[in-house]
């Protein structure tokens, strides 16, 4: 383990847990002003979590203890895969522990227990919540998992770092495996983070959530670590969405230092597309009803295969 | 047969032991105590012996033996090879933690005599080790049939309960399909030397049109015990019908007899597969994979639950003998090995990870007396330990990290996506629709467990009657423990594990010993540059942070926890009857795979005044394929009839017929 990777993956996790929060306050401020509102300023969510740790925390009284340990849990595991995702350097000793598999794998652990903290109060909501987060998942985890494919099959494996590395250095050009890939790999971002067209962040209508049903029973500093996990969660998707499909930036072994360097205001710079464009997805699109969302997700499905085998057909 | 020690010699003591403690059980039968207190646990013991002589001896070559039972020119051949080894550890260990559970379980004698029970139970172990040992057709299909009655008799444990006996038949109907069919295979392969041995099995060398007709009866006898679609329709009858301990035994172990039987079968005595009937295997792998898993998702019956998602582990696994066989006829090794590897990995997984969840249902079915998903909930309050214990065998199962399901599923991927040089254009092309369809099982694998979990043990209780439910007594916890230890084990140190399946793998596909990559902690297929997968730092990363977050906050953190009425809202007058029901959370699978489900929906009108809404979810194959069978089975049956007069003179009259046609024959 260099010294270097070390540094990397140190400010690779500080970066995630401390962006992460304004990647999100930066797509909602994009998506205001898109709509034509006055823009909360990007330092929202910093100040929604503060005053979430500046409260107490009501527990239901049949909570569990499965309840409790639950946020930590899930912000647990999306730190641990923000660690193996190359969104700055690709020389992540971590990752040699695990690749896209097993990351799949992490973010699956975090949304069983999200799913079985929301049942674990047994109210009408949080169950409800639970059952259309498990559905939105059992189309999105295989569609992520296929997205994942073509890039490691193109790159001969499933390290993540390596597939960023590999395509950093192949000629550039249009793959139309990949394009394919992008596209699913879109919508299972927007579904599996609970956006339009598939949740809806904004709302508190019952009838039509998904994530925000399993949070309802939470408060105090358990929401707080909940709402910290989701931000991170946007995040670490939207970064490997850049590993996979616009690596370039990205510092590796050989390029030291000033590498990492560079790395940090580029990995900005695509947060900041990569918000805007989320925020006109959002503005553009309605949101499905909740009968649709299997539809959606089995499209994104079905879209990330035909990738495959349109990378098998063509061996690009 | 010499007596001196060798690992056969040893694990047929075993074996011995097993029967010998089953016959001590029928001394005083009716007396429970000697029964729980004395020969289960002796039982235990005997498993943790075998598991230990089992791992011992997997390196060690092959050993054979002629014992002195069976017919005066047909005496028993047995034999010991890595493979087998692999097999009897699996067993041991696992009926182990069945055995240490059973201790506790079988306290009401739970409806047959418990030394009878014991009887059958010990049987039942033993002949499925000799099963793993036979080295003739004659032995094995001694022991299979065994296999077959003795846990007939366990499944009708509570044979006074109608629905019981016609499970238990239905179980024995299709046992005995799958038996005369691997008896035909067996007749088959013999290749005209009239030998049955196996050695002489290995020696016939069939043409390719015979090797396929012994393949397709093994693949369908062997199927029928190990539950492979469409010959899957007695696990969701038996499982649910036997005492849980034996639901676990036959789940987790006995539907491993099948695989061992095809693994045997197609490397061993039929020598080199040829790769398309991996193509056979894979389909019905992939087939019963996803068919078991949604079928397990709109489930209201717990044990009837997981017995649909052993037909999905089922499916998982023969979908690994599948791309074996493919990869082995096209002279792929390192990744025949791969994908076998994988396969018997998750063999081993799902021995311990469904007894786990089988046992647990069984506690819980003690506990309330209640199997309906509907009636239960909020177990965790009331049944920690069960709930906990159970928890890992749910996260193991759903394919999580860092357990074991994750391994033998990451593997399994591994060898799908490194397949890509299969010198066949159209199976390159096939082989990664397969790896989608295993990745949308263990995602629906996933949805399956939370509903599993969460509908028992999380939420309000369904029923005032739980309040009272008791948590599982402590030679039962330590049944759960020991399997949920194992779970995590395998989970943990997988290349430990490997490293020894490797050395069966090369055995069996007779390849040249060779190393993986990667190190003691990093599991690595080819270079650890390619694939590697570290679940020993992955979970201490993953703890650390946990434990960083949870000291962090609590350190930052300066207000009260209270507790308070469930918030919901605001809606005040909350009850469990408000809760997600287990139609209910299998709704959004129902809405999506509407197709392959047979619904009857009951629907109230809107002048109902007690208003019933019930929705019955069967198996279209049941309709399609069983009903007009057992009709012509029937109707044939009748034309046949017609032949028995019940007249003396009739019969008679048959004899001197057969007489004369038989004379005219031989003149």
């Amino acid at each position: 383990m260099s010294t270097l990777g070390a540094i990397t993956q140190l400010l690779e996790i500080v970066c995630a847990l401390l962006a992460a929060p304004a990647f999100l306050g930066w797509v909602n401020q994009c998506r205001a002003w898109l709509q034509n509102k006055r823009a909360p300023s990007v330092l929202q969510p910093y100040y929604g979590l503060r005053k979430l740790f500046h409260k107490d925390v009501v527990l239901a009284e049949n909570a569990s203890s499965l309840f409790r340990l639950a946020p930590y849990i899930v912000f647990g595991t999306m730190v641990a895969a923000a660690a193996i995702i190359p969104s700055m350097g690709t020389g992540l000793p971590l990752s040699m522990a695990a690749d896209g598999i097993a990351l799949v794998g992490l973010l699956a652990t975090a949304r069983v227990f999200l799913s079985l903290a929301a049942m674990d109060v047994g109210t009408a909501f949080g169950t409800l919540g639970a059952r259309r987060e498990m559905m939105v998942g059992f189309l999105a985890e295989p569609a992520l998992l296929m997205v994942l494919f073509v890039a490691a099959m193109i790159s001969k494996t499933t390290s993540l770092p390596l597939i960023a590395e590999g395509l950093t250095t192949r000629a550039l050009g249009l793959y139309p495996s990949l394009a394919f890939t992008a596209v699913a790999f879109t919508m299972v971002l927007l579904a599996e983070n609970a956006r339009i067209p598939v949740d809806n962040p904004a709302t508190h209508l019952e009838l039509t959530m998904i994530h925000e049903a399993m949070l309802l029973e939470y408060s105090g500093r358990h929401l707080a670590m909940m709402e910290w996990a989701a931000a991170l969660k946007l995040f670490n998707y939207a970064c490997i969405g850049f590993a996979l499909f616009i690596p370039w930036g990205t510092s590796t072994e050989a390029s030291g230092p000033q590498g990492l360097l560079l790395a940090v205001p580029v990995l900005f710079a695509k947060l900041a597309v990569a918000g805007g464009g989320l925020a006109l997805i959002e503005t553009l699109s309605a949101k499905l009803r909740v009968f649709r969302a299997p539809e959606f997700l089995a499209t994104a499905f079905l879209l990330a295969v035909l990738g495959l085998l349109v990378h098998l057909l063509l061996g690009d | 047969m010499d007596v001196s020690f060798s690992y056969l010699n040893a694990c047929l003591a075993v074996l011995l032991a097993w029967g010998a403690i089953g016959l001590a059980g029928m001394i005083r039968p009716r007396s429970l105590g000697i029964a729980a207190r004395t020969l289960f646990p002796l039982g235990a013991l005997c498993g943790i012996a075998l598991a230990v002589l089992a791992v011992l001896s997997i390196a060690t070559p092959a050993e054979r033996a002629v014992l002195p039972l069976g017919l005066p020119d047909l005496p028993f051949h047995v034999r010991r090879d890595p493979l087998a080894s692999v097999f009897l550890a699996l067993l041991g260990a696992a009926s182990a933690g069945i055995s240490i559970f059973s201790t506790g379980y079988f306290r009401k004698g739970e409806g047959a005599l418990p030394g009878l029970l014991c009887l059958e139970y010990h049987v039942f172990l033993a002949s499925m080790g000799l099963v793993l040992l036979a080295d003739d057709a004659y032995a094995f299909m001694v022991a299979w049939e065994t296999m077959a009655l003795s846990s007939y008799f366990l499944v009708t444990t509570q044979h006074r309960i109608p629905e019981i006996r016609s499970a238990g038949f239905l179980y024995l109907l299709i046992a005995h399909v799958g038996a005369i069919s691997i008896l035909l295979s067996f007749g088959v392969m013999q290749g005209g030397s009239w030998q049955f041995t196996f050695d002489a099995m290995r020696a016939a060398h069939l043409s390719p049109g015979w090797a396929t007709v012994a393949f397709g009866l093994a693949m369908f006898g062997f199927g029928a015990k190990a539950g492979l679609v469409p010959l899957h329709v007695w696990l969701p009858e038996a499982h649910p019908a036997a005492p849980s301990p034996v639901s676990a035994l036959m789940s987790g172990v006995m539907l491993k007899t099948a695989v061992y039987g095809v693994l045997r079968v197609s490397f061993d005595l039929l020598g080199t597969p040829q790769w398309w009937w991996g193509l056979v295997a894979l389909g019905l792998g992939l087939l019963s994979a996803f068919y078991g898993v949604i079928f397990a998702a709109v489930q209201t019956d717990m044990k009837r639950l997981l017995a649909w998602s052993s037909i999905e582990n089922v499916g998982v696994i023969f979908t690994g003998v599948g791309l074996t066989i493919v990869f082995h006829g096209s002279g792929m090794g390192a990744l025949a090995a791969l994908a076998l590897i994988a396969t018997l990995y998750h063999c081993l997984n799902h021995a311990f990870m469904k007894s786990v969840l089988f046992l647990g249902t069984g506690s819980v079915l003690h506990a309330t007396g209640e199997r309906n998903l509907g009636r239960l909930g909020g177990l965790i309050h009331r049944m920690p330990w069960v709930a906990w214990l159970t928890l890992i065998g749910v996260l193991a199962i759903a394919g999580l990290p860092p357990l074991n399901g994750f391994v033998s599923e990451w593997l399994l991927l591994q060898a799908f996506l490194f397949a890509g040089d299969v010198p066949r254009t159209f199976v390159n092309m096939l082989l990664p629709v397969g790896a989608a369809v295993v990745a949308l099982c263990t995602a629906l694998a996933g949805y399956v467990m939370v509903k599993f979990f969460g509908v028992i043990f999380l939420g309000q209780p369904r029923e005032a009657a739980l309040a009272g439910a008791h948590d599982a007594g402590l030679v039962e916890r330590l049944g759960l423990l020991w399997l949920a230890l194992g779970c995590v084990g395998l989970g943990l140190f997988p290349v430990q594990v490997i490293e020894t399946l490797d050395v069966v793998a090369r055995d069996l596909l007779k390849l040249p010993a060779g190393r993986w990559g990667g190190d003691w902690w990093l599991l690595a297929p080819a270079a650890a540059r390619h694939a590697a997968y570290g679940p020993l730092a992955l979970f201490g990363v993953t703890l650390i942070v946990v434990a960083l977050a949870g000291l962090g906050v609590r350190a930052v953190y300066r207000r009260r926890v209270r507790r308070g009425p469930a918030w919901d809202c605001g809606f005040v007058r909350l009850d469990a009857r408000m809760q997600d029901t287990a139609e209910g959370f299998g709704q959004p699978i129902r809405h999506v795979f509407e197709p392959f489900f047979q619904m009857v929906r009951e629907l109230p009108t809107p002048f109902d005044f007690a208003p019933r809404y019930r929705v019955t979810v069967g198996d279209r194959l049941w309709t399609l394929l069983y009903l007009p069978l057992g009709a012509t089975v029937r109707w044939t049956a009748d034309r046949v009839a017609r032949l028995q007069q019940g007249r003396i003179a009739t019969y008679l009259l048959y004899s001197f017929v057969t007489l004369i046609a038989l004379l005219a024959l031989v003149l």
